[in-house]
């Protein structure tokens, strides 16, 4: 073969040959369709793991109940049990290690997240038990009178 | 070239023969669709809303945005609380303040005060990713950066995102964002680092009054998935052809 047909021969099959060796450092060797199909599943598979591995903040009530049994029990036999500790106290994660770290919300803004009235009749927004922020005790903060573990009006 | 008109004839039948055989019969398999037909992957997450109980506390949202790390203050958020008034003229007024974040406390929709007795139909729906089965983000990355799940659900893989933003274009339901502070595209992801280890999505654990909650669809033992499949729900933007796979109880057509 003659020279001018050669050389820039020679030229292409040298960048083909770095660019497949500039992929091989590059991509990582778990790269591929790891799903599916490759429409939906070309990816690399240690992202999954990536995911997996991020930190549960939120434990939840049985959690705080292994040290804190006697709120708990107060709290389940509420009408507020179906609330979470950690939407009032924040997430507990680290809080057994550092007992001062929760920063607990006393503010009114918290309850009337529920118990502002809102007169919506297809939600079940309607049939909480509700107050007008305006006229209730403008303010004063709520765990002033009512106990939030245990809101019930008898015990008052 | 000559043909006769008894091979014409018998060309043009046989070739009619062959374009009536529909193009699935002669479909190659795709491996992994035989991996899918004969079971592999045992979970599909789904996830089930309920507007009837949802009160519009937002405390969902302030527990995905501590729990996944998103910026708290700034207007970006995985999952969010929409608010529908319709009024007797038939207007509705649409809003999420904060994405929903400190709850619902005023009747002020957009400063606009709605009274009581103006208000026809008035309801929350919570929104999120919606994990759909053919999801239009996916398709659209051009690195590998996007992907699917054998469990249905969509991830962002942040070492790998280029930041181009199509994937926040494609989303048909606009819950895709720009994470402020590892400058990749961000979504829901069902909160995979608890559902694999047998938690409760965040979201789902917050709300206080089962109006959010999971399944896995491929077990039909599951209430949830009993639910989907024997109730009257429904999905977002079905025109898409995404197949969505948050489903909803009491869905309004106003609501897109």
């Amino acid at each position: 073969m003659q020279n001018h047909a050669w050389r820039p021969l020679a030229v292409v099959i040298g960048a083909v040959a770095l660019l497949l060796s500039l992929r091989a450092v590059v991509v990582p060797s778990d790269f591929g369709v790891n799903g599916e199909n490759f429409t939906y599943g070309f990816h690399r598979k240690g992202a999954i793991d990536d995911w997996r591995a991020v930190t549960v903040k939120y434990k939840g009530k049985e959690y705080c109940r292994e040290c804190h049994e006697e709120k708990v029990a107060e709290n389940l036999s509420s009408p507020h049990k179906v609330i979470e500790c950690e939407n009032c106290h924040g997430p507990a994660l680290g809080h057994p290690d550092n007992p001062e770290k929760l920063p607990v919300d006393r503010s009114r803004e918290l309850c009337l997240r529920c118990h502002a009235t809102l007169a919506y009749p297809q939600s079940n927004r309607a049939e909480m038990p509700a107050i007008d922020p305006a006229a209730h005790n403008p303010g004063q903060t709520c765990p002033e009178c009512h106990n939030p573990h245990n809101p019930s009006l008898e015990a008052m | 070239m000559t043909t006769s008109r008894r091979k014409f004839l018998k060309n043009t039948l046989a070739a009619g023969i062959a374009a009536s055989v529909p193009l699935s019969a002669i479909k190659l398999l795709n491996p992994a669709e035989v991996r899918a037909s004969i079971g592999d992957g045992k979970v599909r997450w789904a996830f089930l809303v309920d507007i009837q109980k949802c009160v519009g506390c937002g405390l969902c949202v302030k527990a995905c945005k501590n729990e996944n790390e998103i910026p708290y203050d700034l207007p970006v958020s995985r999952t969010w609380v929409e608010r529908y008034v319709v009024t007797k003229d038939g207007k509705s007024h649409i809003d999420s303040p904060n994405a929903g974040r400190d709850g619902f406390t005023s009747t002020k929709v957009h400063e606009d005060d709605i009274p009581a007795e103006d208000i026809t139909k008035a309801f929350f729906v919570p929104k999120l990713c919606n994990q759909c089965e053919k999801p239009a983000c996916v398709q659209v990355c051009p690195v590998g950066a996007t992907f699917q799940t054998l469990d249905g659900v969509v991830l962002v893989d942040r070492k790998w995102c280029i930041g181009c933003g199509y994937c926040v274009m494609a989303c048909p339901y606009g819950v895709r964002f720009f994470h402020p502070v590892h400058k990749t595209a961000e979504k829901c992801t069902f909160c995979y680092h608890r559902i694999s280890k047998g938690l409760k999505s965040a979201c789902v654990q917050a709300c206080p009054f089962g109006a959010r909650q999971m399944g896995n669809l491929k077990d039909p033992s599951d209430p949830v998935t009993h639910t989907i499949m024997t109730q009257r729900v429904g999905v977002l933007k079905s025109e898409y052809g995404t197949k969505p796979q948050v489903y909803y109880i009491g869905l309004d057509e106003r609501v897109r």
